[in-house]
């Protein structure tokens, strides 16, 4: 065994020299004499002991009988009312506490049992060297040396290179197999559903509230709104939550209403895609994809809840504070004959959080 | 060929005694079989020394048997489909609701099933505990050293089994389908997006096309319950084997040397012990699941792309990733067609990278000491003052990116300007683990010098004599030779030197990067003001022998 890789105590090859003292002040004192516990010399504590160790497991045994009625006796809907915990389920309280007072007793008992009657002599063992001895090593070595050249890895280069050439390529075919997971990206994320709207077949917007289509003067002054698309060709039903992919059309199509005054937008370009004064931008942040539901009228900022970024309303969507990168998408907004607030077009620029492909 | 004659034949007797009882039989006919006396030759009575702080990677085991348990239990009743239904169920204000079969049999566990709730609230705590002792367990193993040789292999698997900890528990979180595991997915699939060149496909073949798709739950599900478990699961029991073959570390005292092991014998009193802290942790944990709630589900509803509510978190250990992401500032770069989404991009990066700094320490602490031996001995945090320095910036960081992750609950609870937490965090970064490295180095060396005064003018007695003169002095007594070996077995290196710019025949020898790196980083870890020189023998007697006594 290679002793010589444990260090001693005192190391000199690394440490400060630490001169050899004849005599060293600071010398290993060796274990100390064991001190016996109360329970070690007098029985009637031992005894008391015990007991109380049992008294542990049949609490233990009392718990779970308790859990047994709990579960049988205690109806599940029923609530109650315990301080400082407030209004909690009977059974869920019952069931949890009988539970660890259980387990928790069967431990503590266990534990008691240890510290106190079994010994608490403390044993040295001998530590032996993780590595081997040279004599060893040499030999595993020689035995890898025989078995390679057996094998002929070393002499015969082709069969190696080609052997890591294949094992290389094989997991190829595990990541292929990956492909078929989804469908390619192509461009479905730089549409949405309002892509349909046409000047000739617009897209009505339809209240997320009332499921009902809306008029400008429906939407106050510092008011927020978010809407979804009405009927279209492909969806003649409007998006409805039955619909199959109603979550994954929703994640791009919603959109968040404001009016504010036509004087205070500043952005002329903003201005002009809305309709006397209401604004429908994206709802989806284009951070990572939340969607934003915080809006102050007074300053027309809206705040997204998972990340903080901060969008100006007033501004064209700017960001004037958090983590995204890109204004939100504004849809171009009008009315129809009727007065029914409409879409003719798609979103300008794709919704949601940027991807490599995002080119607007 | 004669049946008779080989009927007659007696078999060959064993060679070993009568057993004794049916116990000392039963262990005879396993031994025959399994070959158990030779195993439990030198680990029936194996040694454990004991310290209260070697219970932390105990809780870490017993938690993680309490998540498979109780995550067996989930399966059986929890349906990993996004197939929509219409609720009907005891849960009255989500009646008529349309949700996903995850979302429905999530409430279902946790209105319907008896015991259900319990067991999701045990399942979610324990995961919660198990990550938390995970990373104090780490904690506890970096800042005494217990990393280094032969162990720094174990330290790998630990730190793995940390990393997917923090991914598993997140695709738990995920899998209720709830409003807020929900919002915590679109944040991944936002993150991914984020990734150049591949982000977008990754994220297609991820969800089965676009977010959300309907593929996301039972995908999740199998990585959640049978691919990083089963992984965990290897690796946790590869980290025993060699707790078990290093056998374990121990503190500097009496009688403990870097040759030995002195504890208790793992039967009776460890099997006591460790058996009985299981049902100790499981009970408390069981206790904890039944007065307060964590992720109740039914409160959020189910999710939809376009809702959300407020103080969404995720949970702790991903809160650190969440304040990245949260104080980043928005850089985006637009260029021949394509947006490099640089805001999420760093953040996703620095997310690992926060963490395998951590991984690679005792790598890079094996190079600059240049320190080829086992080490058995645990050092004192003050003794190494500079890792554990280090250890306290990485704290910090952690710490200040976790409130980054939780700005918003800070700013209510605390009336503050949820801007200004922004951007203390964004500074903060930066600024604060330099401060807690100066601070901590300082402490611990102060610390040292303590312990060298100490050990050379012994302890403060309180008791206060006038002398003759009339001076008044304190009486020190001297520490017992316990107290003063403790004090004084540590180990200091010496600070690497550079090669001389010549060598014996005057011809000069240039010394590489790597060379001058390595003698830098030795001197700022042990060099002059770095660590106090200890107490020598010598500087020993001198005081104590003769006058100056006091």
């Amino acid at each position: 065994m290679s002793d010589d890789n444990l260090p001693t105590a005192h190391d000199a090859v690394h440490g400060h020299g630490e001169a050899a003292v004849a005599e060293n002040p600071f010398a290993d004192p060796g274990l100390p004499a064991h001190e016996p516990r109360r329970t070690d010399i007098d029985e009637r504590a031992a005894k008391r002991a015990e007991r109380q160790v049992s008294l542990m497991f049949v609490v233990s045994m009392l718990a779970t009988v308790g859990f047994i009625a709990s579960y049988v006796a205690i109806d599940k809907s029923k609530i109650v009312y315990i301080f400082p915990l407030g209004h909690i389920s009977a059974l869920n309280f019952a069931l949890g506490m009988t539970l660890g007072v259980a387990l928790f007793c069967i431990g503590a008992g266990a534990v008691h049992w240890a510290r106190t009657l079994m010994s608490d002599v403390e044993l040295p063992a001998e530590r032996h060297a993780i590595e081997a001895d040279d004599e060893t090593r040499a030999d595993v070595i020689q035995q890898f040396k025989t078995g390679a050249g057996e094998s002929g890895f070393g002499r015969r280069k082709m069969i190696r290179n080609t052997l890591i050439g294949s094992m290389a390529l094989v997991p190829l075919s595990g990541v292929m197999l990956l492909r078929d997971l989804g469908p390619l990206p192509e461009k479905s994320l730089d549409s949405t559903g309002w892509k349909e709207a046409t000047p000739d077949a617009p897209i009505r917007l339809i209240n997320m509230n009332t499921n009902e289509p809306m008029k400008a003067e429906d939407i106050g002054i510092g008011s927020l709104t978010f809407a979804k698309p009405g009927p279209s060709a492909s969806r003649p039903g409007g998006l409805q939550e039955t619909d199959e992919d109603f979550q994954q059309a929703i994640a791009k199509d919603a959109l968040m209403l404001i009016r504010i005054q036509p004087d205070d937008i500043k952005d002329d370009k903003s201005k002009g895609l809305g309709f006397e004064g209401v604004l429908a931008y994206s709802k989806i942040c284009t951070h990572v994809g939340c969607p934003i539901s915080l809006y102050e009228q007074q300053t027309h900022h809206a705040l997204c809840p998972c990340h903080q970024s901060t969008f100006d309303l007033s501004d064209g969507a700017r960001v004037i504070f958090g983590p995204a990168g890109h204004p939100l998408p504004q849809l171009k907004i009008t009315t129809d004959p009727s007065g029914y607030l409409i879409a003719t077009q798609d979103f300008a620029k794709p919704v949601g959080p940027s991807f490599w492909e995002r080119s607007a | 060929m004669s049946s008779s004659s080989s009927a007659k034949q007696a078999a060959p007797a064993s060679t070993r005694a009568k057993p004794a009882n049916k116990a000392e039989a039963a262990a005879d006919y396993l031994d025959g079989r399994l070959g158990i006396y030779s195993l439990a030759k030198s680990n029936l009575r194996k040694i454990f020394p004991d310290h209260w702080s070697f219970m932390l990677g105990e809780i870490c085991l017993y938690t993680f048997i309490i998540i498979i348990l109780t995550g067996v239990y989930l399966t059986l009743f929890f349906k990993p489909s996004m197939g929509e239904v219409v609720y009907n169920g005891s849960y009255a204000p989500l009646n008529g609701i349309h949700m996903s079969e995850a979302y429905a049999s999530t409430l279902n566990i946790s209105f319907e099933v008896r015991g259900g709730l319990l067991i999701r609230q045990i399942h979610h705590w324990a995961a919660i505990v198990f990550v938390a002792a995970m990373f104090v367990h780490m904690m506890r193993v970096f800042f005494t050293g217990a990393f280094r040789k032969p162990r720094e292999i174990n330290w790998i698997f630990g730190f793995l089994l940390l990393f997917l900890g923090f991914f598993d528990g997140f695709l738990g979180y995920s899998l209720p389908d709830d409003l807020l595991s929900g919002t915590g997915i679109r944040f991944m699939e936002g993150a991914i997006l984020a990734v150049p060149l591949v982000g977008t496909y990754i994220s297609f073949f991820l969800f089965g096309g676009e977010f959300p798709g309907t593929d996301i739950v039972p995908r999740f599900f199998t990585i959640h319950v049978l691919l990083i478990p089963g992984i965990m699961l290897g690796l946790l029991v590869a980290h025993l084997i060699l707790v078990f073959y290093h056998k374990h570390t121990q503190w500097a005292g009496p009688g403990r040397t870097e040759k030995n092991v002195v504890g208790m014998p793992l039967m009776p009193v460890y099997m006591a012990k460790a058996g009985g802290f299981f049902f100790l942790v499981f009970g408390i944990i069981a206790a904890m699941s039944a007065i307060a709630s964590v992720n109740p589900v039914w409160a959020y509803g189910p999710y939809r792309p376009d809702q959300v509510s407020t103080d969404a978190q995720p949970d702790w250990y991903m809160g650190f990733a969440e304040g990245l992401i949260r104080v980043m500032p928005g850089w985006e770069v637009r260029a021949w067609g394509h947006t490099l989404n640089l805001g999420v991009f760093i953040p996703l990066m620095l997310f690992p990278l926060v963490l395998v700094a951590i991984a690679v320490y005792p790598f890079i602490e094996s190079w600059i000491t240049g320190d080829k031996r086992e080490h058995h001995i645990l050092d004192r945090p003050r003794n190494a003052p500079v890792r554990t320095a280090l250890g306290a910036a990485w704290i910090s960081l952690y710490l200040v990116l976790l409130s980054g992750g939780g700005n918003d609950l800070i700013a209510t609870h605390f009336h503050l300007s949820l801007n200004d937490i922004t951007y203390f965090v964004r500074a903060g970064s930066f600024i604060v683990p330099v401060i807690v490295f100066f601070v901590t180095k300082r402490w611990c060396l102060g610390l040292q010098r303590r312990d060298k005064e100490k050990v050379l003018h012994g302890r403060e007695t309180g008791v206060i004599k006038r002398l003759p003169h009339g001076e008044f002095v304190e009486v020190h007594a001297q520490l017992d030779p316990t107290a003063l070996h403790k004090l004084t077995n540590h180990e200091q290196y010496e600070p690497v030197e550079l090669p001389a710019e010549v060598d014996e025949n005057g011809v000069a020898r240039k010394a590489g990067v790597v060379a001058k790196t390595r003698a830098k980083l030795s001197e700022g870890y042990f060099g002059e003001g770095n660590q106090i020189p200890k107490a020598t023998a010598e500087e020993f007697k001198e005081i104590t022998s003769g006058h100056g006594h006091h």
